[in-house]
């Protein structure tokens, strides 16, 4: 190969000269573009390296023998015959890691594997390490378990009875409690039942969530690898490596500054992967015990049973309003299946009452949520963590009082609009889009013109959500930042920046290059991200409650601004003019006030060179703490919810109902979304529609359901990608993304979220729309074919013996 | 039980002992480390297996390793022309169709061997075609239109970095869009300063 032919691949990045003039007058020169992603193509060539691709000499794999008893005490656990098998390394069950777990610090209720009982069908009991996964998995089988069985409860009310409080599934922390009950949360905000009673209009509904899985592409996979010098090494595909830091070492009894965890490039997570899994604890401790690197790979049938998916809830909602279209008073009662385990359910339950309020004005609201223990898989966040179940039944319940008081639905949603301020359980809202996103909607869909018009099976819906940025509370109580970034500047213009966000497909680590960008004023191909190693990067709490973008992102301005302010200031005096004129954009220095000025203009790396020899090695590092006065209501709970910026979401969605099938086909849904500012549009529009497209497979196909049968009791009903029904490409309606932007004075640039709001009002919104299109309400999920040819063969037999009476 | 067996695979001729057992993705994966090739299901549901053989996607997670012997394998670390993405690649990231990307080496098989038959497809017929590769993240659209411009790149001779520009208007075209013109050392090259 000549060195010629290799020429046009160093391709030179920065702006023209000619063009300064443009630069220097656009607000932004990399915020707010179509910009490349900082890691999209190494994922389409190939050389993007998951957990699953990393190998190292000596390797063994492990397995992990799971229960086959929904609950169960266990009496004997015998690996015998398991270790006597040529190529297995290690066995480990419970008693080798007796230290509980769990994600909230208030209910570590895990074990890596299962102490004394085993508590649904899959829990995991004992971990075999081999030379290689099949004999680890022919290991399995030669493990002998003796169970004793319990009884077992598939349904909250079941283990809600008071029989279920003999046998728990947890024992109690306080006596004479039912030990299947987590938590329950009561709040109630301005005289509900006095408002209640002055509704003009009352509309009272039961409505059922099915519950849901996340189903990312990659099932979890874990590595560990002990170093002589006492470092214990993990990689994993985890969404919060600060989280699994901790707690490695906590239940391992090793120091935490001994303990390194990597995540490499992760394929989904949705909230899957945000607490930590059995596989990280077995790696770990299989690795100190052999001394050989261990890998876990989940099958796809553990990938199901490991779940941490959307809670099954059964809601009942009251919504009352007055004759000119104002609500008074909202009252709900929900029940959480929680599965097995705490996971995030403690936060969960309060979610389920505490993020409904925005985009509303109420008068009066009261929640009542009580989280069960099941003997099912665990629970826990998934994309729109504890709001999305509510939001279906408030934003259905809003239509039917529209209905009632004879009020365009979307014309009611703009009467109650709250706009900025304070909700009614008193979180602040200092920037709101609603409106915007409203009408953003009502006139791409042309919504006028289809809504009560469209005739039989053709329907179109409306429906509203707000969503946080970020929780204003970190997981364990702490004064420290929640987020922060180190950025390092050198000579050649390559800036580094070390942040501990967790990339999992979403774009945090684009967009700390972005802000790096924007505030040094390099191309985008000078600046390097490394994430969320915790050897290398400063602490973030992970890739939860969307809290990437604020938080983080406001670390990386402000550690940028450091840097920029001293590069700025050298290049001002070199030049004699003030450093506020100085701009760094597009990989130059150059006089703000003269653009096209030849002589005061220089190659950003000049410009680092002159600040490095004024200040020494350029780095800078930020962080962000949440702002904690005035933000939340003074009582308890009122800080859960809170977040420093909430997102606002409209959806109408259209679509088409088969009478004869009862198959619904959803055709379009329009999603505005007010994101604050959109950082990179192309990647906020990549969010709307993931999330507009995982709300609507949650409304119409999904369902994660367990067999009830006598000898096949609490197994899961589908865990596979065939026959849990995730959508194709075939079966996927169009999106229409649309981006509001309401400029929040918290967030970076005014950004907010973007990455889970947009799925809340898919389900209410396509409920609306069949409502339009059949005038049948349906109030259960998932709208599969069968609920819906039922419901209309329900609603016929009702309307003949009406006729007939 | 161990074979040594000869495999064509992106234009290497490869020799690999294997475990009898093995599918052609394990090999390709564990045996000779090309881990482009993905494993989300490992029983033919997901599709991110996907790779081209003799030109067409084939599912290699249920492809016994002796059913691809004697056939020209290739898979995403095959489809660039040496450094240079080929254009379904760089579409794929100025489009943001690859968030996660874990799916995205078996779409872009899939992708691959569509426009190879087809050239100029439809929206529908790129549905079609990738509709055994499940993707979670996007939602697919950014997919469609990312094969929608590679394929008028291919047609065209147009570099995809130019068609976004122009289709989106870019006031500014992120500073990796623009098309490779300049070389190394020229007057504008902040890196020579």
């Amino acid at each position: 190969m000549r060195n010629e032919d290799l020429l046009p691949l160093q391709e030179v990045t920065a702006d023209e000269p000619e063009r300064l003039r443009e630069v220097a007058e656009a607000e932004y020169r990399t915020i707010g573009g179509r910009n490349r992603s900082t890691d999209g193509l190494f994922k389409s060539t190939g050389k993007a390296v998951y957990t699953d691709d990393i190998t190292f000499p000596g390797m063994l794999h492990a397995k992990i023998l799971r229960s086959t008893e929904p609950h169960a005490r266990i009496l004997s656990i015998d690996p015998t015959k398991a270790l006597a098998l040529p190529g297995v390394y290690d066995v480990i069950t419970g008693k080798e890691l007796p230290t509980p777990y769990g994600i909230i610090p208030w209910t570590p209720d895990e074990h890596a594997l299962a102490l004394e009982k085993v508590r649904f069908v899959g829990d995991a009991v004992a971990c075999v390490a081999a030379i290689d996964e099949e004999t680890a998995t022919a290991a399995l089988e030669l493990i002998e378990v003796v169970y004793e069985p319990l009884p077992y409860y598939l349904d909250p009310q079941e283990a809600l009875a008071e029989e279920a409080a003999e046998n728990p599934i947890h024992e109690p922390r306080k006596p004479g409690h039912n030990g299947n009950v987590l938590k329950r949360v009561q709040l109630e905000f301005g005289p509900v039942d006095e408002k209640m009673a002055k509704a003009d209009v009352l509309v009272q509904g039961e409505y059922f969530f099915h519950g849901t899985t996340h189903t990312p592409i990659e099932p979890h996979c874990a590595i560990s690898r002990m170093n002589q010098n006492g470092l214990l090494e993990v990689w994993s595909a985890t969404q919060v490596p600060h989280y699994l830091h901790r707690e490695i070492a906590r239940v391992l009894g090793l120091d935490v500054a001994k303990v390194r965890v990597v995540q490499p490039a992760v394929g989904g997570a949705f909230g899957g992967k945000s607490e930590p899994f059995d596989l990280e604890f077995c790696v770990a401790l299989l690795a100190v015990r052999t001394g050989r690197p261990v890998k876990i790979l989940y099958t796809r049938e553990e990938v199901f049973y490991s779940h941490r998916g959307r809670h099954p809830m059964k809601m009942t909602y009251r919504v009352g309003a007055s004759r000119d279209g104002r609500i008074l008073a909202v009252d709900a009662k929900t029940i959480l299946d929680g599965g097995a385990y705490a996971s995030f359910g403690l936060v969960t339950t309060y979610y389920s009452g505490q993020l409904l309020t925005a985009p509303y004005e109420i008068d009066s609201y009261r929640f009542d949520s009580t989280r069960v223990y099941t003997n099912k898989a665990p629970c826990g966040p998934k994309r729109g963590h504890g709001s999305v179940q509510p939001r279906f039944a408030f934003e259905i319940s809003l239509d039917k009082v529209a209905e009632e008081l004879d009020l365009d639905p979307i014309e009611f949603r703009r009467g109650v609009f709250m706009g900025t301020g304070r909700t009614v359980n008193e979180f602040r809202v200092r920037s709101n889009g609603f409106l915007e996103c409203l009408e953003s909607v009502e006139s791409e869909s042309g919504w006028k013109d289809k809504f009560r018009k469209m005739g039989y099976g053709r329907g179109i819906g409306v429906a509203g959500s707000c969503y946080i940025s970020g929780t204003n509370y970190p997981i364990y109580p702490n004064p420290m930042p929640q987020a922060a970034v180190q950025v390092q500047v050198e000579r050649s213009g390559r800036v580094t920046v070390l942040h501990g966000a967790s990339e999992i497909g979403q774009g945090s680590d684009s967009t700390m290059a972005y802000i790096a960008c924007e505030e040094l004023g390099v191309p985008l191909d000078y600046v390097r991200v490394f994430s969320a190693d915790t050897d290398l990067v400063p602490v973030d709490l992970g890739a939860y409650s969307s809290r990437e973008t604020v938080m983080v992102g406001n670390a990386c301005v402000m550690a940028c601004r450091q840097i920029g302010e001293q590069v700025r200031g050298s290049v001002a005096s070199e030049w004699g003019i003030e450093s506020s004129q100085v701009r760094l954009a597009g990989g130059w220095a150059f006089d703000s006030a003269d653009p096209a000025s030849p002589e005061r203009r220089m190659p950003i790396a000049q410009a680092f060179q002159l600040a490095e020899a004024g200040y020494g090695t350029l780095g800078a590092v930020g962080h962000y703490n949440t702002p904690k006065e005035g933000v939340h209501g003074e009582y308890r709970g009122g800080t859960i919810g809170a977040s420093p910026a909430y997102s606002f979401t409209a959806h109408v969605a259209e679509v088409e109902v088969d009478p004869e099938s009862g198959f619904v086909e959803v055709k379009t849904i329009w999603v505005a979304h007010d994101c604050g500012r959109a950082l990179n549009p192309m990647l906020v529009e990549g969010q709307i529609e993931g999330s507009a497209y995982m709300g609507c497979a949650e409304a119409i196909l999904e369902e994660q359901t367990y067999k009830t049968g006598e000898h096949q009791g609490a197994l899961h009903d589908a865990p596979s990608l065939l026959d849990y029904r995730i959508p194709t490409s075939l079966d996927c309606p169009e999106f229409v993304p649309l981006i509001v932007e309401s400029i929040d004075p918290e967030g970076p640039y005014g950004a907010k979220e973007a990455g889970e709001g947009p799925l809340h009002p898919s389900l209410p919104a396509i409920a609306n729309a069949i409502y339009d299109a059949i005038g049948i309400r349906i109030d259960s999920l998932p709208f599969t074919p069968d609920r819906v040819w039922r419901a209309i063969r329900e609603a016929e037999a009702a309307k003949s013996a009406a006729e007939v009476a | 039980m161990k074979d040594v067996i000869t495999l064509h695979i992106n234009g290497d001729e490869v020799e690999v002992g294997v475990p009898t057992h093995f599918t052609l993705l394990e090999t390709l994966r564990y045996a000779l480390g090309l881990t482009g090739s993905k494993q989300g299901c490992d029983k033919g549901d997901c599709g991110a297996c996907t790779v081209l053989l003799d030109g067409r996607p084939h599912l290699a997670c249920i492809m016994p390793v002796y059913e691809a012997i004697g056939r020209q394998i290739t898979t995403v670390e095959g489809l660039a022309e040496r450094r240079v993405p080929h254009p379904l690649q760089d579409a794929f990231d100025l489009c943001g169709a690859a968030q996660c990307g874990f799916c995205t080496p078996g779409i872009l098989c899939s992708a691959y061997g569509l426009l190879a038959e087809n050239p100029d497809p439809s929206r529908d017929e790129i549905r079609q075609a990738l509709s055994g590769n499940l993707c979670r993240c996007t939602g697919y659209t950014k997919i469609f239109e990312a094969v929608e411009i590679a394929a008028e790149s291919l047609r065209t001779g147009t570099d995809p970095r130019d068609i976004v520009a122009e289709r989106y208007d870019l006031a500014f075209p992120s500073s990796s869009m623009r098309p490779a013109e300049h070389t190394a050392g020229s007057s504008t090259g902040a890196s020579h300063a």
